[in-house]
């Protein structure tokens, strides 16, 4: 077993032939997917504790400022969040019909379903800059010019403020408009408290969205490569991980739909 | 070697029952439950997940290194979550700084 | 039969010239050289500060810079320590170096990985030493808010980007040897015949792993809450500051840990090899490392006894704290029953672990002082936790760091340096050490807070103590620069095994070849057996 001071013979390539994507520290096709795997899921794990923390915040802060929390979160269209989320689970479809193509060796057909994700993904984007967009026409942006009591009028203390009417009630589709039921927090506090929420908002869609921005960069490059025939039932594997990828993506979406756009819609 | 290869029709099961459970996660938040209303959605988004994860992200035919992967991050994420609760729920807390009560 | 030893022909350090095939590599022996030239840059440079503050309080009186400045020269120290230095230290240099040897692989699962974690090292040391020299920051390297938020008008976006930056170079490593250690070893070579130190840095990866992501994600609501006005910890505005702290301190926390365990795996190396038996409670140990990483999760909020915690979560945390306690003090205990009736010698890396021991006792004990409530009132913010976690992280790390750089040397570069000037640098750093942090318990204790560049005049003998013995610390650290260097071209040849040590590096040529191994070796030894280990070769100039 021991090698020392040994006259390394040539290391040449005339051993046993391999599958050309087989790196040299690896034995065989098999470790060096499973090795890929498993670092996809450790890196995974590394953004289910970065959004986490993300998620903390916003637990401690939907525990203290309830009500704040479900004003803005009715202040948000239902419409975009709910087409969104089905946008983002068909684009999870189509990817795992994208892997599956390259398991099967389809070249064309995985370019295909790569190519319709990404489409998907971008929508997706396409409604968020849609919804952002509102969210700046209505200063709902904390920090810059934000006014949340312009437009939503209290009513804890029970008399409603006219002050707001002048500016556009904001429009239905938006779920937005007079508070449903009695607060215990009058318009100063909501004029603060729900700044905190849409800190988080725009952190945790804003974050999502950079992440969904990363997928489809890295998607185009799998594409190309599933494009130019890189790929064979014997070596998917950068088109499984970035399958793992997007699939994480969209499980983020998952929780953040029913936490920023469901709070308290009953009322 | 290639994986698992999933039938389609799997993935279109899957694909349906993600929709559906979408569904109803929007029907369950009109429903007035009160405190039950975050856990339920909480609980559909988790079997959500679930789904994603096992099929879709083919973690069901996946090594036992995977899967532990997979239980670990989730174990650590409750630590997080769980041990801040200790802290914020075990103390009074003010709805507002004083100057602005 | 002693034929005269030569450099081997043909090894990592010759297999290719020039710039390139440096800075392009995917050799994990050529990316840890890197690492260790720009880890040691970043200690200087986190040293000078030291400097600069143990001048400033050699005198009573803030006379030597103003207190803003001082508050910089702090922050900058800690900022530079930690996140440059520290963390990335025992793995990146010698993990890197040593784990795929020491299982049986030929490189690392991720070689090119690897090297991208090198690259973002260089670009968040880069940004951070930016900010530090261009204005520089002064809230602190915990830069709580709401003064890093709002209150501030320093350098933090910068700073904290940079450290953003940096984190992602500590997850990839991470990332690295977890997939590494699961699926690169060699036939036979099963998780209970590892060595101690590769088990160390299996936990070390864990904590970085799962760590690493929550100071990445406070960083980025610090930046929103400053750069765009984004409202999360605001009090103004409802928001939490303690929240930050929760957040700030779920990671850094356990980075302590990230610190030390792998130290702590490089003492179970030591102790083995220098006493000639094998360590004692060898899975004991093993699954300590692990402990150690799970626990060190749950303890955070004792940095936040007083910050306005509920009392019932500082109780809890308490108790976590002294729970966490005891995987270490069965490495201590394990260790020294390995010491007892073993063959134990004196050469220079045994030295570092011998102060190791005494050392991380003293931290880790004090470290119970803090974790009691009644006590932390007391001592928190003094320089008694100064004192506290120097002890873990100089004594104990960095001693532990110097103790592994000197034993695998041989292995490194191929050659020996002096045992004479080796010796005296570790009896410097060991003196020069305790006259530095024992009299801060003393002033820590007596009330002197910590972070203030004055003091009141009767704790001047103390202070000037301290900054006496860091000169003297500074010189040991100074020292192996010099001998280390020289031993590269003057020094005698190593060998594949000057200090009969066992595991499978020590069984490869000395550098070793790129490829580690010529064929794949299969394992059939539990580890430390030491009757079967080629003779030693002691060389002493």
């Amino acid at each position: 077993m021991s090698n020392v001071v040994a006259h390394a013979d040539d290391h040449g390539h005339a051993h046993a032939a391999h599958h050309p994507a087989l790196q040299h520290h690896f034995d065989t096709m098999a470790q060096q997917k499973e090795a890929a795997v498993v670092g996809m899921w450790v890196f995974l794990l590394t953004e289910i504790l970065f959004f986490g923390g993300l998620f903390a915040a916003y637990m401690v802060y939907r525990i203290w400022y309830f009500d704040a929390f479900a004003e803005a979160s009715r202040s948000l269209s239902l419409f975009w969040g709910g087409l969104n989320t089905a946008v983002l689970i068909g684009s999870s479809l189509t990817m795992a019909m994208a892997v599956r193509c390259a398991q099967t060796n389809k070249r064309s057909a995985t370019v295909n379903w790569l190519i319709l994700t990404m489409i998907l993904g971008t929508v997706f984007l396409g409604v968020k800059v849609i919804e952002y967009a509102d969210k700046f026409e209505h200063h709902h942006v904390p920090g810059y010019n934000y006014q949340w009591a312009a437009a939503h009028p209290s009513t804890s203390l029970g008399a409603g403020e006219a002050a707001g009417a002048e500016h556009a009630a904001p429009s239905t589709a938006l779920g937005a408009g007079e508070p449903h039921r009695e607060l215990s927090l009058n318009a100063d506090q909501l004029q603060l408290t729900t700044q905190i929420y849409f800190s988080l908002y725009f952190t945790m869609t804003g974050l999502h969205a950079i992440h969904m921005i990363i997928g489809i960069g890295i998607m185009l490059v799998i594409t190309w490569m599933a494009y130019k025939g890189r790929f064979d039932e014997q070596y998917y594997t950068p088109v499984e991980m970035t399958g793992l990828y997007w699939h994480f993506v969209d499980i983020v979406w998952i929780f953040l739909f029913p936490l920023l756009y469901l709070v308290e819609r009953h009322v | 070697m290639s994986g698992h290869i999933s039938p389609i029709s799997l993935y279109l099961t899957i694909f349906m029952a993600l929709m559906v459970l979408t569904g109803v996660t929007v029907g369950a938040a009109f429903v007035d439950l009160g405190q039950l209303n975050f856990l339920v959605a909480m609980i559909i988004a988790g079997f959500k997940a679930t789904l994603v994860i096992w099929y879709f992200m083919h973690v069901k035919y996946a090594s036992k290194l995977t899967k532990l992967t997979v239980a670990t991050g989730l174990f650590f994420l409750a630590i997080l979550l769980g041990l801040f609760l200790v802290d914020y729920g075990s103390k009074a807390f003010s709805q507002m700084p004083p100057f602005l009560s | 039969m002693l034929d005269k030893l030569k450099i081997p022909e043909r090894n990592y350090l010759n297999n290719g010239h020039g710039l390139a095939s440096w800075l392009l590599t995917k050799d994990h022996k050529r990316i840890a050289i890197m690492y260790l030239i720009s880890i040691s840059v970043m200690f200087f440079l986190g040293g000078l500060f030291a400097v600069a503050i143990r001048l400033e309080l050699a005198t009573p009186a803030g006379d030597f810079v103003q207190a803003d400045t001082y508050n910089k020269f702090f922050t900058a120290h800690g900022v530079i320590m930690v996140f440059f230095f520290l963390i990335p230290s025992i793995p990146a240099v010698l993990g890197n170096f040593l784990i795929p040897p020491m299982i049986g692989a030929k490189d690392l699962a991720f070689p090119r990985i690897n090297l991208l974690s090198l690259y973002i090292y260089w670009i968040g040391g880069v940004f951070t030493l930016y900010a530090m020299l261009s204005g520089g920051v002064d809230t602190g390297w915990t830069f709580y808010t709401p003064y890093s938020a709002t209150g501030s008008n320093s350098n933090v976006v910068p700073v904290a980007l940079g450290i953003f930056i940096a984190g992602f170079s500590s997850i990839l490593t991470g990332l690295n040897f977890i997939v590494t250690i699961h699926r690169m070893r060699a036939p036979g070579m099963t998780w209970f015949r590892l060595p101690l130190f590769v088990w160390a840095h299996y936990a070390t990866s864990l904590v970085q792993v799962l760590g690493t992501p929550v100071i990445a994600i406070t960083i980025v609501m610090l930046g929103v809450e400053r750069g765009l006005g984004f409202g999360i910890f605001d009090p103004a505005r409802g928001g939490d500051p303690v929240l930050f702290q929760h957040l700030f301190w779920f990671y850094s926390h356990p980075a302590v840990y990230i610190m030390i365990l792998p130290a702590l795996g490089v003492q179970s190396e030591l102790i083995s090899t220098f006493s000639r038996k094998t360590i004692f409670g060898y899975s004991f140990v093993a699954f300590s490392s692990l402990a150690i990483a799970v626990f060190g999760f749950i303890v955070w909020a004792h940095h936040m006894f007083v910050a306005g915690i509920s009392t019932y979560a500082a109780m809890v945390f308490s108790f976590l704290s002294f729970s966490v306690a005891i995987p270490s003090a069965v490495k201590v205990f394990n260790w020294t029953a390995t010491l007892y009736k073993g063959a134990i010698s004196f050469e220079t890396p045994m030295l570092y672990a011998y102060g190791f021991m005494g050392l991380f006792a003293i931290g880790g004990l004090t470290g119970l002082f803090l974790a009691t409530l009644g006590m932390d009132i007391h001592l928190h913010d003094t320089y008694f936790v100064v004192a506290h976690f120097h002890y873990i992280m100089v004594g104990g790390a960095i001693m532990g760091y110097l103790g592994g750089l000197h034993f695998w040397w041989p292995k490194i570069t191929g050659r020996m340096y002096s045992e004479f000037f080796s010796r005296i640098a570790a009896i410097l750093v060991f003196v020069g050490f305790n006259l530095t942090f024992l009299p801060q318990f003393v002033v820590g204790y007596l009330g002197m807070p910590r972070r203030y560049h004055s003091y009141p005049d009767e704790m001047q003998v103390l202070n000037v103590m301290s900054s006496a013995g860091a000169s003297v610390l500074g010189l040991g650290y100074a020292l192996p620069v010099i001998y280390l260097l020289y031993s590269l071209k003057k020094g005698a040849v190593a060998g594949p095994n000057p200090w009969g040590a066992s595991g499978l590096e020590w069984q490869t040529q000395s550098p070793p070849l790129t490829e580690n191994f010529i064929e794949v070796p299969v394992v059939d030894r539990e580890p430390y057996e030491y009757e079967h280990v080629v003779a030693k070769e002691k060389h002493l100039v």
